[in-house]
């Protein structure tokens, strides 16, 4: 007993030493591979700092240009909310058929993950540079981008949700002779709510964030001014946006604590 | 008259060992059985074929005059909204309201449309209250579930089967998870739906002293096969050693289920 105890033990340590190993094995073949060294990224970091501290310090011109740059910031901001409520939807219903707990056939349970999977994996960057062929610079181009991997990441997480919290009252409401339909609004969706809202809320924040990227993909939005003073060398406009993305963002996650906090 | 037949029903999971194998028994209207055994003997198979929450492979199964293994969806439905079930964890929708999920068991017999929207008649509702009230939970009406213990949740559970009119109730280790107290209250309840309401009741149960104590008649299930069948003073020492395994090295991994 005693000894097989000590084996276990052992053999921990022995893994843990042989995870940590590989970690460096790792660092130094990747560093080595791409050329990144620790220590001289370490040494320009002061530097670096100094020069933002310089020249991206938003001063009066850069706040003429407020009322515009808020303007944009509220369309995005306006955009993501959107896209991220229609992809839940979407996404909500998806993922009934991905789940295990509603009883689906295990086929078609394995085709809405791999469609989730396929949506989700591909980065919505990539979905806007393949978009922009067929919707041009165009706002729908990065509201589908967004849409898809909002879409597949939803789904994804709505199915661990359901199979999670749902599948006791689905079990009951099935067994009592409850139709499907009725079995979603009456056993799903009431014990996923926090789940499902939980979800929707960090999705507007990171799609806040990436929208910004994508805009500047897409010539749209906060992003395409932030490109656009950034192109013509006008940083402390371009730290503006910056630094206001930052408070939009900061505020939307405060907003969804506390709506995190009222309904769970 | 027999409420329910099994005629040399068998269950294969995955092509693996047999879950159920050949199992022949009926049950009369307005008996109450338990089925005990090992974990793992596949009580709970057998109650979760009668209503069709596991398909049985082969053999059938005849619940008030229907063959179940036959019945499509919507006849399906049919069937178990007469066939009340009450699980080991409760299965309650925790975040809704007693009131509510008592209500639930109404849904098989309502319109889709009334069903999404939770729109029931005031009857329903009066005979809600009036069943959480016999069950002692006329204060709980309100709270939600996930405020109850587990002895109220379970008389939760009861009271939705009982909402369903139905006529036969399948429990899955109703107090697996209740300690004695609260074990004997939901015990008592059972015994009296079946007693007052004439509701044929099928309990899977853990403890043969339970099982010895309330019904008219014990089941015993060994490996997907039935071992015993007969009144619970029939039960000897020997004949309960034939259901658990008499080297009781079954009897150890059996606690080991309950607790896990
Ligand atoms: N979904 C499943 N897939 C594969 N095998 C299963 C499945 N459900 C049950 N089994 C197997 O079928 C056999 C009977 O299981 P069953 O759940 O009916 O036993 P039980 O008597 O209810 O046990 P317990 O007392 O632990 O609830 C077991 O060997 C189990 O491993
Ligand atoms: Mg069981």
């Amino acid at each position: 007993m005693n000894e097989s105890v000590k084996k276990v033990f052992f053999r921990r340590k022995i893994t843990y030493l042989v995870i940590f190993a590989a970690l460096i094995a790792v660092y130094i073949i990747s560093a080595s591979a791409t050329e990144f060294h620790l220590s001289e990224g370490l040494a320009s970091f002061p530097k670096a700092m100094a020069w933002i501290g310089h020249n991206l310090m938003p001063d009066e011109k850069a706040m003429k240009r407020f009322p515009k740059i808020l303007d944009k910031l509220i369309e995005t901001a306006l955009l993501s909310v959107a896209v991220t409520v229609i992809a839940a939807i979407f996404a909500f219903f998806f993922s009934l058929f991905g789940s295990k707990a509603t009883g689906f056939n295990g086929i078609v349970n394995r085709i809405v993950r791999i469609v989730a999977a396929f949506f989700r994996n591909v980065p919505d960057v990539v979905w806007a540079m393949l978009l922009m062929f067929s919707f041009g610079q165009n706002i729908l181009t990065g509201f589908f981008a967004l849409f898809f991997t909002t879409f597949g990441l939803l789904t994804r997480a709505f199915i661990e949700t359901i199979d999670e919290v749902s599948a006791a009252g689905i079990e009951a409401l099935n067994a009592s002779g409850a139709n499907f339909i009725q079995t979603v609004f009456q056993a799903i969706i009431p014990s996923a709510m926090p789940g499902i809202v939980t979800w929707i809320l960090y999705m507007i924040e990171t799609n806040i964030r990436n929208s910004t990227l994508i805009g500047i993909l897409t010539a749209t939005g906060i992003g395409y001014l932030f490109d656009l003073y950034y192109k013509r060398l006008d940083f402390s406009s371009a730290s503006l946006v910056v630094v206001s993305i930052i408070v939009l963002v900061i505020a939307i996650e405060l907003v969804s604590n506390l709506i995190r906090r009222v309904i769970l | 008259m027999p409420i329910l037949e099994f005629q040399n029903v068998s269950k294969v999971y995955n092509n693996t060992a047999k879950a159920l194998d050949n199992v022949s028994f009926s049950i009369d209207e307005g008996e109450f059985v338990s089925i005990i055994g090992p974990s793992g003997a596949g009580k709970s198979t057998v109650l979760r074929c009668i209503n069709r929450l596991i398909d049985a492979t082969s053999g059938s199964i005849v619940y008030d005059g229907q063959n179940v293994m036959k019945l499509k969806k919507r006849e399906l439905r049919q069937v178990r909204t007469k066939t009340g079930m009450i699980f080991q964890h409760y299965n309650l929708v925790d975040r809704l309201s007693v009131i509510e999920n008592v209500l639930h068991g109404r849904l098989g017999q309502k319109s889709t449309v009334c069903g999404v929207l939770g729109a029931y008649s005031e009857q329903e509702k009066e005979r809600a209250f009036a069943i959480l009230d016999e069950l002692g939970l006329a204060d709980q009406a309100y709270k939600r579930c996930d405020e109850l213990s587990g002895g109220q949740k379970q008389r939760v559970g009861i009271a939705r089967s009982i909402m369903q009119d139905p006529k036969l109730i399948l429990c899955d280790e109703p107090i697996a998870s209740l300690d004695p107290r609260a074990s004997k209250v939901i015990m008592d309840h059972l015994q009296k739906i079946n007693c007052e309401r004439k509701i044929t009741c099928i309990v899977n149960l853990h403890q043969v002293d339970v099982a010895l104590k309330y019904s008219e008649r014990i089941i015993g299930v060994s490996a997907g096969k039935i071992v015993f069948d007969g009144r619970p003073d029939e039960l000897t020492d020997d004949k309960i050693h034939a259901i658990y395994g008499s080297d009781g090295s079954d009897l150890i991994t059996d606690i080991q289920g309950e607790k896990s």
